[in-house]
C-alpha cells in the first residue's frame, strides 16, 4: 500500500505574513509598545487621581450600566407621616415561593384607619428568588422591588437578611406609595 | 582585620536584605502591573486590622505577598512517594541557593571609605577603602556563568524524584531549554568581554563610568546594543519566564518540574524565580547600564562638562550609588514583567529553534563583529 506524503491542506484565506511579520523582533516591539503605552495611560490616571481601571469595585461601588428594569432588592413604601404603608396582612408572605418573608404584626390603638403594622418584617435574601411575587400580591402597593442589590456579600447567611429598618430607607419625593384610603374614596376614617 | 569582617558583614547583611526585598515585592508588583496593563485594579483585599480598633490598612494590596507567604507556610507539606527522598528533599534548595550567591561579585555601589562615612569610628577604620560588593573576584563574571548553571541541576533533580511522568518531562525541557540558552548567554556575554577586557565585574563596572562624545554615558548597551538585547532574551528564557515558560507549562505540564512539591518547597520555586528575575536585573545593570554608576557622577560629585560642579559629601555619593543601582535593578525588572505579560508562549520546538537556529547565529555574528572592531582599533595587531 503506498502511501502518499503528508501534504498540508491550504486554504483560501490563509493568513500571510510579510518578512516584517515573520522577523517577529518587529512585532514584539510593536506588543510590549501597546501593553506599555497602556501601563503608562494608566498609571498616569491612578497617579492623577482618577481611575485606571475599568473594574467595578464590587460591594462598595454601583456600576454605572445597571439595568433600569434591573429588580435587585426590595423597599417597603411610606405614608407621608414616614410610617411604613404595610398592614402586616402577610399575603406577600404567604405567596412567596421561597417563604423567605416574615412578619410580625403588632396593634397600634392610635391610628384607627390602619391599626395593623408590621413590628418586624425581614426577607432573607440568601434564599429569595427575585421573582416578585411579594410585589404583586401587595393590595397596599407597599412592598416595591427597586435596581440596586443589596450590600450583602457575607461569610454567613445569617447575615444576608434585611430587616424593616433597611427597606424602609427608601424615601422618594416623587412615585410615594398610593394613599389610603384611596383619594375621593368612600371609607373616610372616622 | 576586624573592621573588614564587620564591613562586609554590612555588605552581606545588605545584599540579602536587596534580595529578599526585592523577592517579596516582586511578587506584588508582578501582580499590580499586569493588572495595570491589562485595566484591572489587581489584589486589593488582604488588610492588617490594627487590634481593637476598625481601622484596616490595605496599603495598595502590599499585604497579599505576606498572606501568600502564610498560607504557603501553613500548607500541608505533601510529599509523594517517591524513591528518592533525598534528592526531592535537597532540590529546592540546590535551585534557591545558587541564585542568592551570584549576587556575592555583582558591585552594588562604588568605593566606600567608613572612615570617612562614620567620623567616630575613622581613627578604629583608618583609611581603608572597599568596594561596595561582597566578594571581590578576578573571575566575577565566570562565577555568575557558574553558579547560573548549577540551577539546571536543581531541576532536573526535583523533576527525577518527584517520579512523576509530569515532572520528568518539565525538568528534560527545562533541561534543554537552559543549556541552550546558557550557550547564548555566554556568547553574548564574550563581546562584552571583548570590549572591556575582563571579567572582574568591579573593573568592567569602573570602565563604564565616564561620558563618551560628550553627552552619551559609557554604559554597556551603547557599545553592545545587540548583546544587550540577546542578553535579556536569553536571561528570561533561562529563568524559564512566559514567553519561554515550556517548563512549567501549566495548560499542558501542570505545574512542570515542581508538579509534586507543595507549601514551603514550592514556594522555595517561586521565591527563586522572583529573586532570579532581581538577580537578571543586577547582571543586566551591571554588564550594560553602568551598574552604580550615572553620567557625570564621580566621587567628588557630580561634574558636568561646562565645568560646573556639585559637590557632595561622600556620604550622599554612596547614597546615590546604592539608590541608583536599585532603581535601574528595578527598571529591569520592571520591563521584564512587561515582557512576561505581553507575549504569547513559544511552542516547544520554537524555542530551541529560536534559541539555535537565530539567537546563536546572531550571538556569534555580534562576538565576530566586535571581534573586528577591537582588532582594527588595536591597529590590527
Amino acid at each position: 500500500m503506498a502511501t502518499r506524503p503528508y501534504r498540508r491542506k491550504r486554504y483560501w484565506n490563509e493568513p500571510t505574513l510579510t518578512w516584517y511579520e515573520r522577523a517577529y523582533i518587529f512585532e514584539i516591539v510593536r506588543g510590549l509598545a501597546i501593553t506599555g503605552g497602556i501601563f503608562t495611560r494608566n498609571m498616569w490616571r491612578w497617579m492623577t487621581g482618577r481611575k485606571g481601571a475599568l473594574t467595578t469595585y464590587y460591594p462598595e461601588e454601583t456600576r454605572w450600566d445597571y439595568a433600569a428594569a434591573n429588580r435587585g432588592k426590595h423597599v417597603l413604601t411610606q405614608r407621608p407621616d414616614g410610617s411604613p404603608q404595610c398592614i402586616a396582612c402577610n399575603m406577600c408572605a404567604t405567596v412567596c415561593p421561597a417563604k423567605v418573608i416574615e412578619i410580625e404584626a403588632a396593634f397600634d390603638p392610635d391610628d384607627p384607619a390602619h391599626p395593623k403594622y408590621p413590628a418586624r418584617f425581614e426577607i432573607d435574601y440568601s434564599r429569595c428568588i427575585f421573582c416578585g411575587f411579594c410585589v404583586e400580591a401587595c393590595p397596599e402597593d407597599a412592598i416595591r422591588m427597586v435596581k440596586e442589590v443589596p450590600d450583602l456579600p457575607s461569610e454567613d447567611r445569617r447575615r444576608m437578611w434585611i430587616t424593616r429598618d433597611e427597606l424602609l430607607n427608601w424615601k422618594p419625593q416623587r412615585d410615594v406609595a398610593k394613599p389610603y384610603p384611596p383619594r375621593g374614596g368612600t371609607k373616610e376614617p372616622a | 582585620m576586624i573592621q573588614d569582617l564587620v564591613v562586609h558583614g554590612a555588605f552581606i547583611a545588605y545584599a540579602i536584605a536587596v534580595l529578599m526585598g526585592f523577592g517579596t515585592i516582586l511578587t506584588w508588583v508582578e501582580r499590580k502591573q499586569a493588572a495595570v496593563m491589562s485595566d484591572r485594579i489587581g489584589a486589593n483585599r488582604a488588610y492588617f486590622r490594627i487590634p481593637f480598633t476598625q481601622v484596616k490598612l490595605v496599603w495598595l494590596g502590599l499585604f497579599h505577598g505576606m498572606a501568600d507567604g502564610l498560607k504557603l507556610l501553613l500548607k500541608e507539606d505533601f510529599k509523594p512517594r517517591t524513591y528518592d527522598w533525598y534528592a526531592y528533599a535537597v532540590a529546592p534548595w540546590v535551585v534557591f541557593t545558587p541564585v542568592l550567591l551570584v549576587f556575592a561579585v555583582i558591585p552594588f555601589g562604588g568605593q566606600l571609605l567608613p572612615g570617612t562615612l562614620f567620623p567616630p569610628l575613622a581613627d578604629w577604620f583608618g583609611d581603608r577603602s572597599y568596594v561596595m560588593q561582597i566578594a571581590r573576584l578576578d573571575a566575577g563574571l565566570l562565577i555568575v556563568f557558574a553558579f547560573g548553571g548549577m540551577t539546571v541541576i536543581g531541576a532536573m533533580l526535583a523533576g527525577w524524584s518527584s517520579a512523576n511522568k509530569f515532572s520528568l518531562l518539565g525538568a528534560l525541557r527545562a533541561g534543554s531549554q537552559m543549556i541552550s540558552y546558557e550557550l547564548v548567554l555566554g556568547l553574548t556575554v564574550l563581546g562584552l568581554i571583548l570590549v572591556y577586557g575582563t571579567v572582574d565585574l568591579t573593573d568592567i563596572v569602573r570602565q563604564q563610568s565616564g561620558v563618551m562624545l560628550g553627552v552619551l554615558p559609557a554604559w554597556g548597551i551603547v557599545f553592545q546594543p545587540f548583546a544587550a538585547v540577546l542578553f535579556l532574551t536569553a536571561a528570561i528564557a533561562e529563568n524559564k519566564r512566559i514567553p519561554f515558560d515550556l517548563p512549567e507549562a501549566e495548560s499542558e505540564l501542570i505545574a512542570g518540574y515542581f508538579t509534586e512539591y507543595s507549601a514551603m518547597k514550592m514556594g522555595l520555586f517561586m521565591f527563586a524565580e522572583f529573586i532570579e528575575i532581581a538577580i537578571i536585573g543586577a547582571l543586566f545593570t551591571t554588564l550594560f547600564l553602568g551598574g552604580y554608576n550615572l553620567p557625570f557622577l564621580t566621587d567628588a560629585g557630580f561634574v558636568f562638562p561646562g565645568g560646573h560642579m556639585v559637590a557632595m559629601s561622600h556620604g550622599a555619593v554612596v547614597v546615590t550609588q546604592l539608590l541608583t543601582f536599585l532603581a535601574k535593578v528595578f527598571v529591569v525588572c520592571s520591563f521584564q514583567i512587561l515582557v512576561r505579560w505581553s507575549l504569547p508562549r513559544f511552542r516547544y520546538d520554537q524555542v530551541l529553534h529560536f534559541a539555535w537556529k537565530f539567537m546563536f547565529p546572531l550571538a556569534l555574528a555580534n562576538l565576530v563583529v566586535t571581534a573586528v572592531v577591537m582588532w582594527s582599533f588595536a591597529g590590527g595587531q
